[in-house]
Formats: C-alpha cells, sequence, structure tokens
C-alpha cells in the first residue's frame, strides 16, 4: 500500500493506493486523514480508472506544420527538437532594453499554460527554469 | 488571491475544512461545496448536526441548498449588493463587534480628506483617470501618511505585487496613522464604511438581486446572531464569487462583513476558499504566474527594479512581516544562482527578467493571434475548452510556431488542428495551420514524488506507486531534462543573455529506470538551507546578506529538521482536532490563520466557549491547539519602540502580522485597482441597468478588445431590439472535472453525467418552446452551442425592476473528445476580466436560446453572426 493524495480537487483527501506486481490493482479513502477521513467523493472514487483509462496516450504524438496526421516521434527526439525551438525563440524574440533604455531582459516569444495540476516542485522548478530564460508569460489555473 | 491578501495579509483560506465543525452559522455563497467539494462538504454538516445554521445563496437551487436551512436566491453578478447589505444592515443596527473592530481592524484610522466617494461621484471614487481608465489611488490613503506604497502607481497599469500577488497591505511610511477609537471622526474608516454602504439597504438589495427583503433580513439576523464574543459564524465560497469582473472586491466585502462581525481568526469563523485543483493554492504559492515569484514576491516591474534596492524599497514595509523582503528576496536569489550570486552583484537581480503591464494568460493570447508568440508550452490544462472565449484561444493555438501539449490523454487543445469547431466550419484548414504540435504523455500522480499544496494552504506528499508506462514522464522529468538541454546547447556561451542559464542551479540528483529527478531535493530547495547546510527550521531563520537559500520563504519549514514534514501521516484519531502532525501547512504550520485574534486585546479567550488561542503570563507564551500566529513570546501589552521595524513595530494587540499596521482592513488605502471599498456594478453584458449607481460596470476593468471577442453592448437603448435577453451563467458537476480531460475520459464517470445540458425554468421554456431533453441552442455574441434541455425550477427566473429575469445555467465540462462530448460553454463566454487579476467573467453573460439543434459547418457561425446583427431578432 503506497500513500497518496487525491489528483481532483482542491480538498485533498488522501488516498490509499494498493500495488501488486507493479500494477495498480486498487485506490481507496484513507480513514486516517483528519480531513477526508476516508472518504472520496465519485471522481476521486474514480482514480485508478483514470490513471489506467484505456484511451489514455503513453507514447509521444508529433504533428509537422501542416500536417494532416498525427506521427510517431522517439522521446529523446522530441525532446531535443523542444530545446532547439526554445534557444530559437530566445534568440528572435530577446528585448534587451525597453525605449528608455531600462533593463528587460527577456523574450516574448515563449508562454506557458498550466500547474495547478502539478506538484509543488515541478512548479518550482519550471517557474525557476522559465524565469533562467528570460520568458515571462507563464500563467495557469488560478487565472482561470 | 489580493481580496483575501489586502484585507488580512495572506492570500489563502484564512480557516481548514475541519474547523467549520466549529461553526454556528455557515453562508456558503459563489459556491456549490456539496456538488464540488463533496468531501470537504462534511465539515459543514458536521456542524449543522451540532446545531449550526446553514444558508446558500445561489443562483440555482442545488445540492448544497438541498442540504440548507436556507436557500436564497440571487441574480448572478450582483453578490456585492447582497453583502454591502449586511454589512449596512450591521452597521445600521449597532450589531458590529464593537472591541473587536476597534482592536483589530483599522475601522478607527483617519482618511486623507482628498477622498471623495461613489456617493458623491455617482459610482466613481476620486483619482479616476478617464484617459487610461485607471485609478490614482493617492487620495484613498491614511491621513498623516506620507508616501503609500508604489501599487497602483506604476505606469501602463501593470499589476503590482499586491493588486495580484495578495501580499499584505503596506499603508506607507513607518508613521503612526491618526485614529479616533471612539470611532466617530467623520472621516475615520468606519464612518466611511457606514456612509459607503447606506445605500445597499434591504429595499437596494430587492431591486438589485431579486431577493425578497424578509428573506434578507432573515440572513443578516442569522450571521449577527451567531457573531460576537459567544459564536462565529464562517463563509465558503469558489469561483462562484471570483469569476466576475468584479471579482476581488466581492472578496474584500466578504472580508469586510466577517472583520465587522469579529469572525476572522477565531475557531468556527473566517473565510474558506474553496479551489478547484489538487495544487491550485500550490500553483499561486509557487508561482506558475507571470506576475508573482514564490511566495508572493512581485516579479520585478521596469519601473521599480533599477536594482535590488529600489524593487525592496517599492514593495516591502516598514512594519510587519514584509520588513524582512529582502530577507526573503535575497534567500530566493542565492537558490537559483547558487555562488554566482553575490553582494557584490546585487545576488544576480539583474539576471531576472522584467514586466511592463499585463502579461496574463488572456492577454498572451492575444499576442498568440498577432503572431508575436513562437512557441507555447501547456500543462495539465486544456485551454480550448475550459479558458473563456475558448474560440479565441483555439484561433491563438493555429498562430504560433510551435506547442507542446503534456497531458494524459489527447485533449482538445492538441487535437484544434484536426477536430475544433473552426476547422469545422471551414474558417480554419488543417492543410493551412502551421503549428508544429508535440503530444508527451504525462505520468500520473501515482507515478511520481511530489507534494500538492490544497485549499486550506495544507502541503501533502504523494508518493510513487509505480513507474509510469511508454514515454509517460513525471513534468519534473520534462522541466529538469528540457532545462539540461538547453543548457548544453548555450554552453560556452559569451552571450550576456545566456548568463542566468548558465548560473542556474540546476543539480537534483536523478533516480530510477527512467532518470527521474529526486522530488525531495528540489523540496530541500524550496525549503532552504543555511550557511551550514543544515535545513532551516522556518522563515524568521532567513537573512538578507546571502548566508541563507531558500526558494520560497513561506514553505521554509516544510523539512525542517530534514524530514519531509508534508508526509507526515499521524492519524486523526491520534491527534488534537487541529491535526497539526497531518501534513505541513504555511506558514509555519499554523492551521487558522491570525489566531492572536481569537484572544482580546489582553490576551484572555473572548470567551470559553471560542478559546483557541491566548496568553499565558505564567509561561510567558501564547498557547493553544495550534501554533499561534503571532511571536510566541510577544506580551499583549508589548508596544514597540519608536522606529522599531518589521515585526518589532506591532503592539502585542496586532494580530494581522502581514499587515504593515497589524490590522485587519476594512478600508484598502492602496493595493486594489479598483476601489479601497467594494460597490455594486453590473457585469460586462447585463440585461439590466444598474439600479445602485449611474455607472453600468466596473469603471476599470480589463476588455480584450479583440474582433474574436464581441460583446453584446447590454441593457439595449431605449427601442433598440433585446437581442441577448436572458441571463448566461456557468456551472459545474460532481462527476465531471473542470475541462474535462481527467474525467470525460473515465467510463463511469461519464455514464454517471453522459452528456451536455443546460437548466432553464418552465417560464422560459415555455416562452421558447423548449422541451424536457429535447435540445437548445444557446447563442452568445461569441458563439451557439447546443445542449440537452432540463426544465426545471432549480432555476428561478427573477423579478428586477419590474420584470421577469430568466436565467440559462450551464456546465463547462464538455469538448468534442472523449466518452462524453458535448458542446462547450466556453465557446459562449466573454473576455471582460477583473482589474486585479485579470479573471475572467463566466458566471454572469446575456444570452438567447431556441429550440432545436445548432446548424453544423460553415452556418454555425453565420447564425452567430446573423443574430448579432439583428437578422434573427425575437
Amino acid at each position: 500500500m503506497v500513500s497518496s493524495i487525491c489528483p481532483y480537487c482542491a480538498v485533498g483527501c488522501a488516498q490509499r493506493v494498493y500495488v501488486k506486481d507493479e500494477r495498480i490493482i486498487q485506490i481507496e479513502g484513507e480513514p486516517d486523514s483528519p480531513i477526508s477521513r476516508g472518504h472520496l467523493c465519485p471522481k476521486g472514487a474514480a482514480t485508478r480508472a483514470m490513471v489506467q483509462s484505456p484511451t489514455r496516450l503513453t507514447k509521444v504524438r508529433y504533428r509537422r506544420p501542416g500536417g494532416t496526421t498525427w506521427e510517431d516521434l522517439p522521446l529523446d527526439t522530441a525532446m531535443n527538437m523542444i530545446a532547439d525551438r526554445v534557444v530559437a525563440a530566445r534568440r528572435a524574440s530577446w528585448e534587451d532594453r525597453d525605449d528608455q533604455g531600462r533593463t528587460l531582459r527577456r523574450c516574448m516569444g515563449l508562454a506557458s499554460l498550466g500547474g495547478a495540476t502539478l506538484d509543488n516542485e515541478e512548479n518550482y522548478l519550471w517557474k525557476k527554469l522559465f524565469t533562467s530564460w528570460g520568458a515571462i508569460q507563464i500563467e495557469n489555473q488560478a487565472r482561470i | 488571491m489580493p481580496g483575501l491578501g489586502t484585507s488580512f495579509g495572506r492570500g489563502g483560506a484564512t480557516t481548514f475544512l475541519q474547523d467549520l465543525q466549529n461553526s454556528d452559522a455557515i453562508l456558503i455563497m459563489g459556491s456549490n461545496m456539496a456538488e464540488n467539494h463533496p468531501v470537504g462538504f462534511q465539515w459543514v454538516m458536521e456542524a449543522r448536526r451540532r446545531g449550526a445554521t446553514l444558508i446558500h445563496v445561489d443562483p440555482r437551487f442545488t445540492r448544497t441548498s438541498a442540504l440548507a436551512d436556507r436557500h436564497v436566491t440571487i441574480r448572478p453578478g450582483t453578490d456585492i449588493a447582497f453583502l454591502g447589505g449586511l454589512v449596512n444592515y450591521v452597521i445600521a443596527n449597532g450589531r458590529e463587534f464593537r472591541e473587536y473592530i476597534t482592536a483589530y481592524s483599522n475601522a478607527a484610522t483617519i482618511i486623507n480628506d482628498d477622498f471623495r466617494d461613489t456617493e458623491d461621484l455617482d459610482g466613481y471614487f476620486s483619482g479616476w483617470q478617464p484617459a487610461d481608465c485607471t485609478y490614482d489611488s493617492s487620495s484613498w490613503a491614511y491621513e498623516g501618511v506620507e508616501e503609500m506604497s508604489a501599487a497602483g502607481n506604476r505606469e501602463g497599469g501593470g499589476p503590482s505585487s499586491e493588486q495580484s500577488g495578495a501580499h499584505g497591505g503596506d499603508h506607507g511610511t513607518a508613521e503612526q496613522p491618526h485614529r479616533d477609537l471612539s470611532l466617530t471622526h467623520p472621516r475615520c474608516v468606519f464612518q466611511l464604511l457606514k456612509r459607503h454602504f447606506s445605500r445597499y439597504t434591504p429595499a437596494m438589495v430587492a431591486e438589485t438581486c431579486g431577493v425578497p427583503e424578509s428573506e434578507f433580513v432573515a440572513v443578516a439576523e442569522t450571521l449577527c446572531a451567531n457573531s460576537g464574543r459567544e459564536r462565529t459564524s464562517a463563509l465558503c465560497y469558489a469561483v462562484g464569487w471570483t469569476h466576475h469582473t468584479t471579482g476581488v472586491q466581492i472578496i474584500r466585502a466578504a472580508s469586510i462583513l466577517q472583520t465587522l462581525l469579529g469572525n476572522i481568526g477565531r475557531p468556527g469563523g473566517g473565510i474558506l476558499a474553496l479551489r478547484g485543483h489538487a495544487s491550485i493554492q500550490g500553483s499561486t504559492d509557487i508561482p506558475t504566474l507571470f506576475d508573482l515569484l514564490p511566495g508572493y514576491l512581485p516579479m520585478p516591474h521596469v519601473d521599480a527594479a533599477a536594482s535590488l534596492e529600489e524593487y525592496i524599497d517599492a514593495d516591502s514595509s516598514p512594519s510587519g512581516y514584509w520588513g524582512h523582503m529582502r530577507d526573503y528576496t535575497v534567500s530566493l536569489l542565492k537558490a537559483w544562482f547558487g555562488d554566482a550570486a553575490t553582494a557584490e552583484n546585487d545576488f544576480c537581480f539583474d539576471h531576472l527578467p522584467r514586466l511592463t503591464g499585463d502579461h496574463s494568460t488572456y492577454h498572451t493570447t492575444v499576442e498568440m493571434l498577432a503572431g508575436r508568440v513562437k512557441g507555447f508550452f501547456v500543462l495539465g490544462e486544456n485551454p480550448a475548452v475550459g479558458s473563456s472565449n475558448a474560440g479565441m484561444q483555439r484561433r491563438a493555438l493555429a498562430a504560433i510556431d510551435w506547442l507542446v501539449v503534456r497531458d494524459f490523454q489527447e485533449i482538445e487543445t492538441a487535437s484544434f488542428w484536426y477536430d475544433s469547431p473552426e476547422v469545422a466550419s471551414g474558417e480554419l484548414r488543417t492543410e493551412d495551420i502551421g503549428t508544429e504540435v508535440f503530444f508527451l504523455p504525462a505520468a500520473a500522480h501515482t507515478e511520481k514524488n511530489g507534494s500538492f499544496t490544497q485549499t486550506q494552504r495544507l502541503l501533502q506528499w504523494h508518493d510513487k506507486a509505480v513507474e509510469p508506462p511508454d514515454d509517460c514522464r513525471s513534468d519534473l522529468w520534462f522541466f529538469y531534462h528540457l532545462g539540461r538541454l538547453v543548457r548544453e546547447r548555450l554552453a560556452g556561451s559569451a552571450d550576456e543573455r545566456d548568463r542566468p542559464v548558465l548560473d542556474l542551479t540546476w543539480d537534483y540528483p536523478a533516480e530510477g529506470p527512467t532518470a527521474d529527478p529526486d522530488a525531495e531535493s528540489v523540496l530541500a530547495e524550496i525549503n532552504g538551507w543555511g550557511p551550514d547546510g543544515k535545513p532551516l527550521s522556518t522563515y524568521t531563520e532567513l537573512r538578507d546578506d546571502g548566508s541563507t537559500a531558500c526558494g520560497c520563504w513561506i514553505y521554509s519549514g516544510c523539512r525542517a529538521d530534514g524530514v519531509n514534514q508534508t508526509r507526515r501521516r499521524k492519524p486523526a484519531r491520534e491527534q488534537n482536532s487541529v491535526a497539526p502532525e497531518w501534513g505541513w501547512a504555511w506558514p509555519a504550520n499554523r492551521r487558522l490563520l491570525y489566531n492572536r485574534a481569537s484572544a482580546d486585546p489582553d490576551g484572555a479567550p473572548w470567551s470559553e466557549r471560542k478559546r483557541y488561542v491566548w496568553w499565558d503570563a505564567a509561561e510567558h507564551r501564547w498557547v493553544g491547539e495550534d501554533t499561534p500566529d503571532f511571536q510566541a513570546d510577544k506580551p499583549p501589552d508589548f508596544h514597540p519602540e519608536p522606529g522599531a521595524k518589521a515585526e518589532d513595530a506591532l503592539s502585542g494587540q496586532d494580530p494581522f502580522i502581514m499587515q504593515s499596521d497589524g490590522k485587519a482592513w476594512l478600508w484598502v488605502p492602496s493595493g486594489l485597482a479598483d476601489g479601497p471599498l467594494p460597490a455594486h456594478y453590473e457585469p460586462s453584458e447585463s440585461p439590466v441597468h444598474n439600479p445602485v449607481y449611474r455607472r453600468q460596470d466596473n469603471p476599470p476593468a480589463t476588455r480584450i478588445d479583440a474582433p474574436e471577442n464581441p460583446r453584446n453592448d447590454s441593457p439595449p437603448a431605449e427601442g433598440e431590439p433585446d437581442r441577448y435577453p436572458f441571463v448566461l451563467s456557468t456551472f459545474r458537476v460532481t462527476e465531471h472535472h473542470t475541462a474535462g480531460a481527467m474525467s470525460r475520459t473515465v467510463d463511469r464517470l461519464s455514464e454517471l453525467q453522459p452528456e451536455m445540458f443546460c437548466e432553464v425554468a418552465p417560464a422560459l421554456a415555455r416562452a421558447r418552446g423548449l422541451e424536457n431533453r429535447g435540445w437548445a441552442t444557446i447563442i452568445t455574441a461569441r458563439g451557439a452551442i447546443e445542449a440537452r434541455v432540463l426544465v426545471t425550477e432549480r432555476v428561478a427566473s427573477l423579478a428586477i425592476n419590474g420584470r421577469l429575469v430568466h436565467q440559462v445555467a450551464i456546465p463547462f465540462h464538455w469538448g468534442s473528445r472523449g466518452l462524453s462530448t458535448g458542446d462547450s460553454a466556453n465557446d459562449l463566454t466573454y473576455l471582460g476580466l477583473d482589474p486585479n487579476v485579470f479573471i475572467q467573467d463566466t458566471k454572469s453573460l446575456t444570452c438567447d436560446i431556441m429550440n432545436g439543434r445548432r446548424p453544423t459547418g460553415a452556418a454555425r457561425q453565420q447564425l452567430v453572426e446573423r443574430h448579432r446583427t439583428g437578422g434573427t431578432v425575437t
């Protein structure tokens, strides 16, 4: 049994994840939680179906400009292609200073959306990395 | 959350779910808690079992209403009129908790004699600048205070930390503001409040909200009777309050009410923000937001960031804990830039990019349409369904060079290039869409370690149960390795612009078959360490000399003693009802904020019944079941020395320690874009004229002015046809989650709620010939969607200004993909934004509705155009 937290709303119900042969066989409410006291709502109770959904995509998909179908792409190739594009977008959209000569040090060609479903550690790395690139257009569901 | 931030000092719920059981009355408004936070709602039911009264104020009769003692139907978008009515009722009848507000709020503070109210200026506060549609807030300041914080004074309407970031308020210089403890001075906050809200009578509430006077008075009496020394009332809200062009001021109105009633910092009281995603509080605390750095530090704005010193001066505060802003900032820079950050180079402050204005998501959408955005990352979010005016979002996706989508499923945001309504209509052709799309499959929470911060500021760790399948990876993996790859490409660069990338600390141990970074090593950086490398225990250990590093100061202590405190799971039955050893809450593991206010000015509990934290003279400490939200050994009779700084400048009777004057702010002298007090304005689209002021809508509200975002200019002028005569409001259901990626793809949830539908009242159904279980087409100025019809008295038709106003209520979860599909509510919604936080108004728009399914292909948009321009006037 592995201790977890429900990934849906922000009540933060605690979950017990039961694993057998490296596969999740059951997810249920954690009675020890002072907040949820063992309960899960219909969504929380469906967590196993969500993580094991038959329509879940587990491979990288790629659509080229103007393309009409998805294509396969190795993960490593995709990561390198994205890194190339980040570097190029920074170069192409860099702003050193504003018209009064004040420091801007930024690139406006990159944007990001999402974060409220991510872990704190993930949001932390992303904000840190994105800011180091000089990118500022970063947003999440708190605005939605 | 600047509504709570400017009022009390921190942008988070003031209390925790379990404490609701201690309430004597609970008002749920702007939330359908039983439906959308069902497990949290058990604590409301617990309170009811103990005798509490539950009131639900909502446009619809919902599952929450069904369990309430009283349900009050309100016209969407009139929350400030209702809450303002409650404020007026409390003051007019002398029901305020006088001793509490005199000591703990700024009720006694005298305001500048330049100030003019909406009463004097017919719906505007003083300082209105029509040229750029902004307020100059200088006349809202405390009297005798020379200089207000920079908030609101910057060029271009750029948000300041306080406007958007919700950290504690700064009233100005260290001088003591003038106060009149008798609360009779005509310019003291209490008297200004009294005058401002005197217009919000029960009759005005009835006219504006459609709530009968007797109903309104019953609610007011319940709250008044259940507040004071012996009793407390709580308020719960969700996006029904935030999704308005006046969202922040709605929460301000609630804050004023709860302060007047003495319900903040006390058990069974407070304001509970019910948030919708597992870590949405966390993603604000450690913000993937444009205007913030971790811990509500502002992103540097070009107007006030020539140096680290200028940046600190603009936003720190001489008194209260924001007096340590330099400690927090320097420690963050040390965490990010390590040895490269030195005192000589301002700790690499110049490595940070600068803001010049609004760079929020909807502004970015406009930038995308203009071709100025090359690449866009979408991480666990589905803007093609979930963002307001979704058609505009999809058109923007088609206008960029490349898109990275990380999700579990092929969501509508990933597939827009071949199956969006715009492709179906022929407006966009797949072959012409130049956007390169990378779909990268994400790992689920069961496939990675990490922490979520839930609605009551509580961090809880989840352990990895299994390895992710195939190419699925955690976002931690994606960010870490992408960062590494970009750095490899820039290695050796002498270009100054690459310095921040190369100076960034980016060493995290990787583990397991996929080389996933160790999440706890990231948490260790967030918690921070001292000069000896040992984990910090709390943020008061932070220093501004570069000897400490800390990635998010408010989270400092989450890994105290090198132990992952967020992973603590001491069973509830083995600890007290506050359960301090389950997870870890910011700040400093305090569960009920501002809890110094649970004791009277002398430090004794206000009553035995509401005992929580109190001063123990023998121990010379604050004690109780929770961690005191106060310096533990500062006695109630402490008075600051002249010239004292930061927390030492606050007295032993100042519970709101993040505020510069230690008080709850009934009045916000600076930091908000739309006024020191809330005022009722109509939504961007409304069927009626504002009954309260001549000014129709929130003066500085942000409007995205784009051809993709047309607005119904409403109400129609005399003699003009009313093309969109009904109020449109959106909502959620238990069985689905936001834009649907985590629920429309799940078989059992899709069976429980299989189809998009709309709720209409029998009177509207008769008027438009709608049949229960039949189809209806709903049209706004932006789009047309179809939905199954549910004819129900759950949505009432309200008498407003002598006419009957009908509502159409629709859930927003559906899209074209998944097991359960349907049209998207957000194809109808508009981008009119709150001027403080740029959140959209999805709760009160105007629409028309007709029987039958919508046309397909090109005819769909033609119907929208025809309706807008008058071809089909009904």
